[in-house]
C-alpha cells in the first residue's frame, strides 16, 4: 500500500459498531486468492458481505450504505472509522488492512485491536488509535446525533479529539513508528539498513 | 528473578532494541503459503533484492488445494496463486513442497511432523494459526504480508515485546474430553480478546499428560483468544515426538540439541504478568453456539439467555443467534446437522483420525449428512492407511479425502452452502467462514464423529 505521510487528520467518521469485527468480515476469504496489489480491488471488497447481498445489491440498513455514510472517503470526509472493540480479530490476512486502506480510510479508532491486524494497519499506513471504552462510546453517540461530526487525530502530538464535545485523549505510539508515519518510511527499509546488526547477531550465535 | 520460557526464547533472538521503538527479533524459520506471500515476493522484486536466508524458509500451498483431486485446480484465480508460489520459490531458491507430493500438507501440520519446527526457535508465517508450532516449545507468531516481506528480506521482524500469561490446567481429563475441548473451554472463560497482547504458556499436569497432537491442537487455538502466541515447555513427550523425524538433528547434534531444549522451561521464580488456573474435571465435551470461538457451551448445556445482559451485549448475542438460527435458552443437542468436517490445522492429525474412527467403527454414517474427512498432510494420510483406519472409515460409509485446508475456510471447493449447519473440527465459526451464509458449530473430532453417525449434534460419551 502507498506510503503516506501523517500529520493532522480532521475528518467525519464512519461508525462501524461491531465488536470482535474479525478480518473475515473485513474481507471475505474468496478475495484472498489474488496476486494483485491493486488498492481498488481490495477497497471494493471492504466489508463486502455486510455491504452487499448475494446478488450484489447494497444492503440498505448496513451503516456504510446509509446516505450519510456512503460517500467514499476523501480529505476531511470518512477518513476515520470508529470500530467496535477487538477490531480485526482472527485471521492474519493483511488483505483486511489493504481493504481498509484501499477504500480510502486513514485512521481506525477503537478501544482495542487484535495484535496482528494492528501491525498490519501500521504497515499499510493506516493508523490504529486506541482510546478508552468511554471515549469510544462518546464518539458513537456523537456521530449518531450528527453524522457530520468532526474528529481530529493529531499524530505529532498523539491526540485524538471529539470536536463536538471538545474531549480529547492521548494515544500511544512509539517514537520509532511515529517517525515512520510522519515521514512515510516503512519497516522493511529500516531492517535493510541495519543488516550489519543482523549479521553480527548470526555470527555471535554461531560461536556459542 | 527468573525468566519465563517465552522470555528465554525472546531474549535469545533479540538483535537490538530500536531506540524508542520495537525489538528487532531474529527469525529462525519462515513458513510461506500461497495466499499471503505473492505480494511479499513482489516487494522484493520491486526493491531488486534477494531472499536474505533462503535456507531458513519453507513454502507449501495449502489453502487453495482441493481435497477431492489434486490433478488440477479448476478455479483460475486459486490456480494462479498456487502456480505463483511455485514460481516464486524457484526464482528465489526456496524449498517448496508442491501440491500433490508426499511432502505437502497444511503448513501447521507439516512443520512439526517433519521437525522443521523445533524447541527454542522463533517461527513466523503469514497465517494466524502459526501459534500451533508453539506446542513444540517454539515462539511462533502469525504475521502479515508486509512482515513476510521483511523476513524474506532481512530474517527479522520488528515487534513490541508481548506480556506473559500462564494458563495452568490441573487434573485428569474426563471421558470424551480432548485438547479441543480444553481450548474451547478456555476461550469461553477468557473471551476472544482475553489474551490480546500476551504470549500464553500452557502448563499444569493436564498439559504435561497431553500427547504432542493434543498440544498442537491447543496451541493452534491460542490465537482465538487473541494471544500473540501459545507455548508449551518441551519435555520427553516433545523429544520422543521429534526424534528421528526428517529434519530433526541427528546423532551427536541430537544429544546437544536435547541438552539445550531441557533448559527451555520457566524458572521457578519467574513472574507472569497474568496467571490463571482451571480444573480439568470442570471441562466437558464442548460445542459453540455463536459466531466467535469464545461463544461456546458444554454439549449438554443450553444456549445463554439474554437475562442480565447489557443492551449492547443483547444486540451482539441476538445478532449471533439470528445468524446461527438458534434461540436463547435452546438445547443444541439433537439439532440436525448438514455437514461434518474432520480436519484443518486444528484437528487434521493422526490422533484426530484415530479418535474419529473409535466412534464410527462398526456404525454407519447418517444419510442426511455430507462428511469431509481431510488429513492435514500426506504423511497423516499415509499413517491413516498404514493403520487401517481408512478401512474402518470406508466400512462406516466415509470417504478419506486428500490433504488440504479444505472446509476450514471457503478458499477451495469444500464450501458449506448458505444456511446449512456444519459441525466442524476447524478453528473458526465466523460469519461466512465455511462459505457465504454457512453456519458453523465448532467441536472435537469425537463430537463430530458422533454427530456424523446420528445426523444430529450428539454427545460422544453415548458411544464410549
Amino acid at each position: 500500500m502507498a506510503k503516506q505521510k501523517f500529520n493532522i487528520i480532521k475528518s467525519t467518521c464512519i461508525p462501524v459498531a461491531i465488536d470482535n469485527c474479525n478480518t473475515d468480515l473485513i474481507i471475505p476469504a474468496r478475495y484472498l486468492a489474488s496476486t494483485t496489489r491493486d488498492p481498488k480491488f481490495f477497497g471494493d471488497a471492504f466489508m463486502h458481505d455486510l455491504r452487499f447481498d448475494a446478488d450484489g445489491k447494497p444492503i440498505a440498513d448496513f451503516v456504510m450504505n446509509k446516505p450519510e455514510f456512503s460517500e467514499a472517503p476523501r480529505e476531511g470526509v470518512h477518513e476515520i472509522i470508529v470500530g467496535g472493540q477487538n477490531w480485526g480479530s482472527g485471521s492474519s490476512r493483511e488483505h483486511a488492512a489493504w481493504a481498509i486502506a484501499g477504500y480510502g480510510v486513514r485512521v481506525v479508532i477503537s478501544s482495542s485491536f487484535a495484535d496482528i491486524h494492528r501491525n498490519n494497519l501500521l504497515n499499510c499506513f493506516v493508523l490504529p488509535v486506541i482510546v478508552t471504552p468511554a471515549f469510544q462510546q462518546e464518539l458513537f453517540d456523537t456521530i449518531a446525533k450528527n453524522p457530520q461530526a468532526i474528529v481530529t487525530v493529531d499524530v505529532p502530538n498523539q491526540t485524538v479529539t471529539n470536536e463536538t464535545t471538545g474531549h480529547s485523549e492521548k494515544f500511544e505510539i512509539n517514537g520509532y513508528k511515529k517517525h515512520c508515519l510522519v515521514n512515510a518510511l516503512d519497516d522493511i527499509d529500516y531492517l535493510l539498513s541495519v543488516q550489519d546488526k543482523t549479521i553480527a547477531y548470526e555470527q555471535a550465535r554461531a560461536v556459542k | 528473578m527468573g525468566k519465563t520460557l517465552f522470555e528465554k526464547i525472546w531474549d535469545a533472538h533479540v538483535v537490538q532494541v530500536v531506540p524508542d521503538g520495537p525489538t528487532q527479533l531474529y527469525i529462525d524459520r519462515l513458513y510461506a503459503h500461497e495466499v499471503t506471500s505473492p505480494q511479499a515476493f513482489d516487494t522484493l522484486r520491486d526493491k531488486g533484492i534477494k531472499v536474505f536466508r533462503p535456507e531458513q524458509v519453507v513454502a507449501m500451498p495449502d489453502h487453495n488445494t482441493p481435497s477431492d483431486q489434486q490433478e488440477v485446480i479448476n478455479d483460475p484465480i486459486g490456480r494462479k496463486q498456487v502456480e505463483t508460489l511455485a514460481k516464486n520459490c524457484a526464482e528465489f531458491g526456496i524449498k517448496h513442497f508442491a501440491m500433490g507430493t508426499k511432502d505437502n500438507g497444511i503448513i501447521h501440520v507439516v512443520g512439526p511432523e517433519k521437525a522443521l519446527s523445533l524447541p527454542g526457535m522463533t517461527i513466523v508465517c503469514g497465517d494466524s494459526h502459526t501459534s500451533t508450532h508453539g506446542a513444540v516449545g517454539a515462539l511462533a507468531m502469525g504475521i502479515g504480508t508486509s512482515e513476510v516481506a521483511e523476513v524474506l528480506a532481512s530474517q527479522c521482524i520488528l515487534q513490541g515485546k508481548p506480556k506473559s500469561m500462564r494458563i495452568n490446567i490441573e487434573g485428569e481429563l474426563q471421558k470424551g474430553v480432548t485438547a479441543k475441548d480444553i481450548a474451547l473451554y478456555i476461550m469461553a472463560q477468557m473471551t476472544t480478546s482475553g489474551a490480546t497482547g500476551y504470549v500464553v504458556e500452557y502448563a499444569g499436569s493436564t498439559i504435561r499428560n497431553l500427547s504432542m497432537e493434543g498440544r498442537l491442537t491447543l496451541s493452534n487455538l491460542s490465537i482465538e483468544m487473541g494471544s500473540r502466541a501459545g507455548i508449551i515447555a518441551p519435555d520427553e513427550t516433545t523429544f520422543e515426538y521429534l526424534k528421528g523425524r526428517e529434519y530433526a538433528p541427528k546423532g551427536a547434534d541430537w544429544d546437544k540439541a536435547v541438552a539445550y531444549w531441557k533448559t527451555l522451561k520457566t524458572d521457578d521464580d519467574a513472574v507472569f504478568d497474568k496467571e490463571v488456573t482451571y480444573k480439568a474435571e470442570d471441562i466437558k465435551p464442548r460445542i459453540t453456539y455463536g459466531t466467535n470461538p469464545g461463544a461456546g457451551i458444554a454439549i449438554d448445556e443450553t444456549v445463554p439467555t439474554l437475562d442480565g445482559l447489557s443492551d449492547a451485549e443483547k444486540v451482539q448475542l441476538t445478532a449471533q443467534l439470528d445468524y446461527m438460527q438458534f434461540k436463547p435458552g435452546q438445547k443444541l443437542e439433537d439439532t440436525p446437522v448438514d455437514y461434518c468436517f474432520l480436519g484443518a490445522c486444528t484437528n487434521g492429525r493422526i490422533e484426530d483420525f484415530r479418535a474419529f474412527a473409535s466412534i464410527v467403527k462398526g456404525k454407519k454414517k447418517s444419510p442426511n449428512v455430507v462428511a469431509w474427512l481431510v488429513p492435514g498432510s500426506w504423511l497423516v494420510r499415509k499413517q491413516i492407511i498404514d493403520e487401517g483406519i481408512d478401512k474402518i472409515l470406508e466400512e462406516a460409509g466415509f470417504e478419506l479425502r486428500l490433504p488440504s485446508c479444505s472446509s476450514c475456510l471457503a478458499m477451495n471447493p469444500d464450501k458449506v452452502p448458505a444456511g446449512k449447519l456444519s459441525i466442524s473440527t476447524s478453528n473458526r465459526n465466523f460469519v461466512g467462514r465455511q462459505g457465504p451464509g454457512a453456519r458453523t458449530v465448532l467441536a472435537s473430532p469425537l463430537v463430530v464423529a458422533a454427530s456424523a453417525i446420528t445426523g444430529v449434534i450428539t454427545d460422544p460419551r453415548k458411544f464410549m
